[in-house]
């Protein structure tokens, strides 16, 4: 019976004056908003980076060489030659949690066909790697054990290379091209997988078998790394430990020794990515945030005039009666609607803008039930913190004070 | 209801407002009975006390010293919410710059006290107050706003809403102070026909002829009661009315 008269006599004033209660609504309304669509920006570019993260292979595990140690001087991983194929297969023999291994041995070099020519990376790895790096043939056939027992001249390609070196719609499987002079056959062409986060094109490579880029090309007998693919992302940590354990037998470790070879797996790339969207999401979700905070100061800021500007009628009010604790409640209602329903409103508008990003941005949005309950709740919180205290000081008026008010 | 006990009971009530460091007694021991059913008219010049006394009264302000007996309630001794009870249920107060809300219609205004009152329920709130309009001739201007009713009118509103919750006793302060001659009888009309159903009324005015209409005159003079006349010379207001020259019939209240 009371809450239903004092839901009246807030609605009563409300109503009374709707531009002003718009106008703060309208605070509220920018920071849910903006709140909303700054976590589902967030969101979506943190899951665009891990889709493409994962493209790479989520399952897989990287070897590369350890960092040397000449003298004091420690040189970068990969500075020094530690790998080589019997490490490779020596976590195929040993190692229960990876399915594929690929030695990787990789150069950069020249390559000409007919009359064009480009520069690229040449990667020579076993038939497997295209497994653990998830690439697809589009065109054609990878190469085969015997072509590598064989070291043939054969090779797959990238688009990016396919559409350099023969045309844009030209059928590359089956033509030739020499690498640093030496003939290669194009025996097939990968499916588009574009840029990775890093803006690296993954399409812009050529895969060819590792025996041929070892012997022919480099003759060297160590790697640039080894590629695997445990057997699930569950057991990626159970795979790096048993191959850096394989690793330091194989090379003659002693425990005082460091390891001369770094294990890393594509989820620990993800990892660091994650962590820098996940940075970057807080950044605009403590901008939207402060937003929310200025609109509910905007609450209170009114309300305060509010409560100066309506003396008189608090004087009245508790000259016929009102108890402070009516006056309290009223004021209270009056901003908790406010904040409400400018929360409403601010939701359904960050859902649109979200969407409007999305389409028109080409910006991929997330919009997560987390984040609208996030700012809903905040946002009435806001009108409650920010509300109470213009309330407060309404309801603690004397009525013959209030009412001498001029 | 004790017959014997008269309604409101003041003893040795002082106010005193400080200024700087003088303090300043607006209000001197003053000690006053008033019957129920009584119409009293306090008078006295600007400044005499009579509108702190009435503030008391009325339960919106707190003297400095003294004893308040209100239907046999010490008021002195209620806590805030129980002096908002007081005003809302026993007393009806009208004040000299009328005080309603403004941008709110008449009914709405004469509602308001009910909103506050547990004991009554919306549909009949807005009958009564509905009735209360009636009683004072604005049945008619029900859904207007303060901005388009005059003087009068407004003053009328202020006193159908102290009227809804039945109050034991009407406290005006200057209720006629703001209004021209007819408006001003008018308002006598009403309080007398009041009074004369059991309503007990204190009225501040210091204006001569409006007090004629009450039964009882008290004197302030410099925050001192200095004297308490049964009125001789008793005026009625609706003969008074009578004998004002007619300007616009329909403003008449019958």
């Amino acid at each position: 019976m009371r809450i239903v008269n004092l839901l009246k006599i807030a609605y009563r004033s409300l109503i009374k004056n709707k531009l002003r209660v718009l106008l703060t609504m309208l605070g509220i309304i920018i920071g849910v908003a903006s709140v909303i669509a700054m976590l589902a920006i967030g969101q979506g570019s943190k899951q665009n980076i891990q889709a493409s993260v994962a493209s790479l292979g989520t399952n897989s595990v990287m070897i590369y060489p350890g960092s040397s140690s000449m003298g004091g001087v420690r040189m970068g991983a990969g500075s020094y030659s530690t790998l080589t194929r019997k490490d490779a297969e020596a976590i195929v023999a040993k190692c229960e949690f990876v399915t594929d291994v690929s030695p990787v041995v990789q150069k950069s070099s020249q390559i000409i066909a007919g009359n064009k020519n480009w520069h690229t990376m040449v990667v020579g790895g076993l038939s497997q790697y295209f497994s653990i790096r998830n690439l697809t043939i589009a065109k054609g056939n990878i190469f085969s054990t015997n072509d590598e027992r064989t070291a043939a001249k054969v090779c797959v390609i990238g688009l990016t290379v396919s559409d350099n070196l023969f045309g844009a719609n030209g059928d590359a499987v089956g033509k030739f091209m020499r690498i640093n002079s030496i003939p290669f056959k194009v025996i097939g062409v990968l499916e588009r997988k574009g840029q990775n986060s890093f803006g690296q094109d993954q399409d812009d490579i050529i895969i060819a078998p590792f025996s041929t880029v070892q012997k022919r090309m480099l003759t060297t007998i160590f790697l640039n790394s080894i590629l695997a693919s445990a057997t699930s992302e569950n057991d990626i940590d159970k795979a790096k430990e048993q191959i850096t354990s394989i690793l330091r037998t194989q090379h003659k470790l002693i425990p005082s020794n460091e390891d001369d070879f770094t294990v890393r797996s594509q989820a620990d790339i993800a990892n660091i990515f994650g962590s820098i969207s996940k940075i970057m999401t807080i950044l605009l979700a403590s901008i939207a945030g402060i937003s929310l905070v200025v609109g509910g100061i905007g609450i209170m800021n009114i309300m305060l005039v509010s409560v100066t500007e309506r003396t008189r009628e608090i004087g009245i009010r508790m000259a016929v009666g009102a108890k402070g604790r009516d006056v309290l409640v009223q004021f209270m209602i009056e901003s908790v609607f406010i904040s409400v329903l400018g929360g409403l409103i601010g939701i359904i508008l960050g859902i649109a803008v979200s969407m409007l990003v999305g389409k028109f941005g080409g910006w991929p949005v997330v919009i997560t039930p987390t984040s609208i309950l996030l700012s809903f709740v905040f946002s009435s919180a806001v009108g409650i913190f920010f509300g109470w205290y213009p309330a407060r000081k309404a309801a603690s008026l004397n009525p013959i004070d209030a009412l001498r008010y001029e | 209801m004790n017959q014997e006990k008269p309604l409101i009971s003041v003893k040795n009530l002082s106010k005193a407002y400080k200024m700087g460091d003088i303090e300043f007694f607006a209000l001197k021991n003053a000690t006053l009975d008033i019957e129920k059913g009584a119409f009293a008219a306090i008078m006295g010049p600007s400044g005499s006390g009579k509108s702190t006394f009435m503030n008391i009264l009325g339960c919106l302000d707190y003297p400095t010293k003294g004893e308040y007996f209100l239907d046999g309630v010490d008021v002195l001794k209620l806590t805030k919410n129980e002096l908002a009870e007081l005003r809302n249920k026993k007393i009806g107060f009208i004040f000299q710059s009328f005080n309603i809300l403004a941008r709110t219609s008449a009914l709405e205004n004469v509602e308001l006290p009910m909103l506050y009152n547990n004991s009554i329920n919306s549909k009949d709130g807005k009958e009564k107050a509905m009735n209360a309009l009636k009683s004072v001739g604005l049945a008619e201007r029900a859904n207007h706003l303060p901005s388009q009713l005059s003087g009068g009118q407004q003053q009328r509103v202020a006193i159908a809403r102290s009227l809804v919750n039945d109050p034991l006793v009407i406290m005006a302060d200057e209720p006629t102070g703001n209004l021209d001659t007819r408006s001003s009888y008018e308002i006598m009309e009403i309080f007398q026909q009041l009074n004369e159903k059991g309503i007990t009324i204190v009225m501040v005015t210091h204006e001569l002829d409006i007090a004629q209409f009450a039964k009882t005159n008290i004197m302030f003079r410099d925050g001192l009661i200095t004297e308490n006349n049964a009125v001789t010379t008793r005026k009625n207001a609706k003969e008074e009315i009578s004998k004002l020259p007619v300007i616009n019939p329909s403003e008449v209240l019958t």
